[in-house]
């Protein structure tokens, strides 16, 4: 398939009629209706999306924690949608970045230790301090959690995500909990990952704001795809404001 | 009326948790269920004890005599502060039962020949008593017709004065005086061997030149009679008559026996509840205080409702009470039937005529008033602390707790650790008063786990000291008087026999200071093979050649010391009273006395060499034939054999001692589960959410389950040396408690008994960890994305 440029890009991911069918008690949710979908080495793109369209099934298929009821979904070389458990998890392990709405951070860790849990199980991953200094936080590695703010929080939360060198950054509602500007620095930090590392990223939020910084973004609607735009001009995220 | 919405909550609640709170109503049971086992055995037999006695007319002073004119009574009965009086006649016979080869001693006890006891009345189990006149009509103790398989109109022979009789069973019968059937010197009953038999008065009599006259007098006292001036005066009268000393009933073989037994279960009774229903009360606690706390959520939301906090403790005490009531429920319906099981088994050791059984509904209510105020305190604290936030912030997420670095990772040793090694020891410091309060329930349930098994360990110890080390005799053989050394040659010379050691046994009233105690003082032969004495390193001890050596707790009864003079008043014979100096203290576990080297003894008691009794090392193929010689020999009062003792104690302490260490080792395992498997269940729901994250990030479930059951594992394993040394202090206890004149028991705790404690532990710790494990595995990883805590 062609980049929307038209240039020859690799497609890191390659969805085809995906569905996810959930069984609540004596009824089927769709989640996802037959989405194809291809994500491409090292772009920006935002997944939008009122409550319920989908988006945050897609991301957890494409992260590994869920597999889809149907279709395919396909890792460079690898088909997803077979594997099992433990396959899943080595996949999450060695591949994927997580970075959650709620940080999820071991509470019992210093910022530097959070991000040498995933180091220290990672095959190929930078220094704690290097991934600390990416996001910002060189001065605040040996805090503990509760000693920082939820910004710095959501920053350790990235820099843990991306230490190990992943080929995709997923990123579940990263400022959903977060003020304007906690948020802009978290995603600025994001963006800075997206740029340096050349991660391929991939941010959900209900925030239309935010789809300006990515390369492209796709809108989610009743676990179909409503339609993809891609932004000619990329917004640093200094420039937002919501 | 349909449930109401909270109520329905409550019994879901309930359901979800149901493995945690079996578990806690587990452990509630086994502090109940203790709790009302040994208060209701114990009540039954108080009370069973009591009314046997009463009803019976057990007496309350006893003497025995040489021989008394009848007329004698009369003096008797006007000793004030005396009731009653019984006089009888009482022989030690030996017994011919057929196909019984050994030999067998029976008491033989006159009963009056009007068949009315004013004293120690019989509760006939069969048949009649004797028949007026009739001198080959006896009345059997029940237990002992029952070991031989004895009929009415069953009959069997006995050696009376010399002189062999035919008896015929007439009836079966228990008497108050012989609750506890033990042969003289011995500390168990073996019914096959030793009985009570109760003959005509006349009859008796006439077989032991004791027409018109008594060899025994029970006693008893009217209201207010002070029983040491009654003995006193007593002891006054029968003197000219060969009285032996008078003795209160608390000094009564017998009774005494009961006695012991009974102070010993009331031991037990205080405290095996006491633990069982600590650690209940602790977990309870712990258990339900951490239980609210997860549902502080849960608690705001149902403010925000509109709940008062008043509704919703209330709706917590509910979900509590049903918990801690079906432990409590369960607990008295174990713990009655475990006591009537126990009281059972004392029954078939002590022969009452019948038991008193009852619940005493005390008991229940302050098992259960325990088991709900420990579980109330904890449901308070929790739920106090969930509803005293405003329902908004209760609802927000709870601030990432506070961590700090260890002293372990601060003593240098943090580069060694991984991520996962830090979190498990950080948490662990962090909720170090939690996690000290679970390493001190497992460390109690070992610690209990060990009580079982250490009566075993110390009784098995105690039959090798006994018998291995000291009292190293096939057979012991007493005559029925102080007999001339020369029959030992008879002995030596039986087919069969390797090795003769004689002794002689003198009663007597050991005085030191205000202190006084009935014993015998042992003669034996200096450098005996047989018969050894021991000090306190159980090396063998040399006798001196003149003084008298004495048990070492008869030393702290007495409160001599080597080289202190006591008195001895000489309880046989024309009663000389002498002193004697105590030249060094021996180790015995069972019983206490006095000894001497035999020709020191005979010197004291100014007699030539004179035995009562000799102990054989055999060669066992001849058994059978040394009995039946022994038999036959008049001079031979009873003869019993070492190996049989040793059976006794086994079984004994398997019927009795048994039974309760397998109902501890079984509670102990039941509570060990239940503390561990608690702490696990609620550190899963505690650490759940940052587990999911985990396996998020791509930790493996054995990674995430290194985790949260390392903190478990390391828990467990600090639990475990303070459980076994807490297990040895709690093994001290019951052995200081267990200390009398009839047995000391030492502190013997084997190391199997040790690992068996620890092993429990480990396999209730493994199993919990598996189920905890299984759950692991099942972790809703999406669901803790989208929800904070």
């Amino acid at each position: 398939m062609l980049n929307e440029a038209g240039g020859q890009a690799v497609a890191v991911f390659e969805a085809r009629g995906l569905t996810k069918v959930y069984p609540m008690g004596e009824v089927q949710v769709q989640a996802l209706r037959g989405v194809d979908l291809d994500l491409y080495q090292g772009e920006f793109v935002v997944l939008l999306g009122p409550s319920g369209s989908g988006k945050s099934t897609l991301l957890n298929i494409l992260g590994g924690l869920d597999t889809p009821t149907d279709g395919t979904v396909r890792y460079g070389e690898h088909d997803l949608s077979v594997y099992d458990d433990a396959a899943l998890t080595r996949y999450r392990r060695e591949h994927v970045g997580f970075v959650f709405q709620f940080y999820n951070l071991i509470p019992s860790l210093t910022a530097r230790e959070n991000v040498a849990l995933v180091t220290e199980i990672a095959p190929h991953p930078m220094r704690p301090e290097e991934a600390l200094a990416l996001v910002g936080l060189a001065d605040r590695m040996d805090h503990f959690p509760a000693q920082m703010s939820g910004g710095e929080q959501q920053r350790v939360a990235i820099a843990r995500a991306i230490a190990k060198r992943p080929q995709v950054l997923l990123c579940d509602e990263p400022t959903g909990a977060l003020d304007v500007q906690t948020g802009v620095l978290v995603l600025d930090a994001i963006a800075r990952v997206n740029r340096e590392l050349g991660t391929t990223t991939v941010v959900i939020t209900h925030n239309a704001v935010i789809a300006e910084m990515a390369d492209r973004v796709i809108h989610l609607s009743d676990g179909l795809v409503a339609s993809v735009q891609r932004n000619t001009r990329k917004k640093a995220a200094a420039e937002l404001r919501w | 009326m349909p449930m109401r919405a909270i109520d329905r909550k409550l019994w879901r609640d309930l359901w979800q948790m149901r493995g945690q709170a079996l578990a806690i109503a587990l452990v509630v049971m086994c502090g109940v269920g203790t709790y009302i086992m040994f208060l209701t055995t114990l009540d039954a037999l108080r009370a069973t004890q009591d009314t046997y006695y009463r009803e019976y007319r057990f007496a309350q002073v006893f003497s025995s005599l040489k021989r008394a004119p009848e007329s004698l009574r009369q003096r008797i009965l006007e000793i004030p502060g005396v009731d009653q009086a019984e006089t009888r006649v009482v022989a030690q016979v030996k017994l011919d039962m057929p196909d019984f080869f050994e030999p067998v001693t029976a008491l033989m006890v006159s009963i009056p020949d009007s068949g009315h006891l004013g004293l120690n009345a019989l509760y006939l189990r069969q048949g009649r008593l004797v028949a007026p006149g009739r001198a080959d009509e006896v009345v059997a103790s029940a237990p002992f017709a029952e070991a031989h398989g004895l009929q009415l109109g069953d009959r069997f022979h006995a050696i009376l004065n010399g002189r062999r009789q035919a008896l015929t069973l007439v009836g079966t019968a228990l008497s108050p005086e012989h609750v506890q059937q033990l042969r003289p010197g011995s500390v168990f009953p073996d019914y096959k061997r030793y009985g009570v038999l109760w003959m005509g008065r006349q009859a008796l009599g006439q077989a032991y030149g004791q027409q018109g006259a008594f060899n025994d007098v029970a006693l008893s006292l009217a209201p207010g009679g002070d029983a040491r001036e009654v003995i006193d005066r007593l002891d006054e009268i029968l003197k000219p008559y060969g009285g032996l000393g008078a003795i209160e009933r608390k000094d009564q073989r017998s009774h005494r026996f009961l006695s012991e037994e009974l102070q010993q279960l009331g031991m037990l009774a205080n405290m095996f509840p006491g633990i069982f229903m600590g650690i209940a009360a602790f977990l309870l606690n712990v258990v339900i205080t951490r239980l609210v706390g997860m549902q502080r959520e849960q608690i705001a939301t149902l403010k925000a409702f509109g709940y008062g906090n008043a509704a919703v403790l209330g709706h917590y005490l509910k979900l509590v009470a049903v918990i801690v009531c079906a432990g409590i429920i369960s607990g008295v319906a174990l713990g009655v039937w475990l006591g009537k099981l126990l009281a059972g088994i004392y029954m078939e050791f002590y022969r009452f005529p019948y038991l008193k059984f009852a619940l005493h509904p005390e008991a229940v209510v302050q098992a259960a008033l325990i088991s709900l105020f420990a579980a109330a305190a904890g449901t308070l604290f929790a739920v106090w602390r969930a509803a005293a936030l405003r329902p908004a912030e209760a609802m927000r997420p709870e601030p990432p707790a506070r961590y700090r670095e260890t002293w372990v990772e601060r003593l240098g040793l943090k580069r060694w650790l991984s991520q996962p090694t830090r979190m498990i020891v950080r948490h662990i410091q962090r909720r170090l008063v939690k996690s000290l309060l679970t390493v001190l329930g497992i460390a109690l349930a070992a610690g209990t786990l060990m009580t079982g098994f250490f009566q075993q360990d110390t009784m098995n110890y105690m039959i090798n000291v006994q018998y291995g080390m000291s009292q190293r005799e096939d057979l012991s053989i007493t005559f029925t008087e102080p007999t001339a050394r020369r029959a030992m040659f008879e002995l030596q010379g039986l087919p069969g026999v390797e090795h003769v050691e004689v002794f002689r046994a003198v009663p007597v009233r050991l005085r030191h200071g205000h202190r006084s105690y009935r014993t015998v003082i042992r003669g034996i032969e200096p450098g005996g093979d047989i018969q050894r004495l021991l000090d306190a390193e159980l090396r063998p001890v040399r006798l001196p050649e003149d003084g008298v050596l004495l048990t070492d707790y008869l030393g702290y009864l007495l409160d001599v010391r080597p080289g202190d003079r006591l008195v001895v008043e000489v309880l046989e014979g024309n009663r000389p009273v002498r002193e004697v100096t105590v030249v060094g203290l021996v180790k015995e576990y069972m019983g206490v006395s006095g000894y001497m080297d035999l020709a020191a003894l005979n010197r004291f008691m100014r007699e030539g060499p004179a035995i009562s009794g000799a102990y054989l090392s055999i060669d066992s193929a001849y058994l059978q034939e040394i009995f039946n010689t022994l038999k036959g020999m008049p001079r031979v009062a009873g003869v019993a054999q070492r190996a049989q003792e040793i059976r006794n104690f086994k079984r004994v302490m398997k019927e009795t001692m048994l039974f309760f260490s397998y109902v501890a080792t079984v509670f102990s395992m039941i509570i060990a589960f239940g503390v561990v498997y608690n702490s696990a269940r609620i550190a899963l729901t505690e650490g759940s959410r940052e587990l999911a994250s985990l396996r998020v990030l791509g930790f493996t479930r054995a990674e995430i389950s290194y985790i949260l059951l390392g903190e478990l594992g390391i828990l467990t394993l600090l639990a475990i040396p303070l459980g076994l040394w807490l297990g040895r202090w709690l093994c001290f206890y019951i052995a200081i408690n267990l200390q009398n004149d009839l047995y000391r028991v030492p502190l013997i705790l084997e190391p199997a008994t040790y690992a068996f404690a620890a092993a429990v532990v480990l396999i209730s710790a493994v199993l919990s960890a598996l189920v905890v494990r299984r759950k692991l595995d099942h972790l809703d990883l999406i669901a803790v994305l989208k929800t904070k805590e």
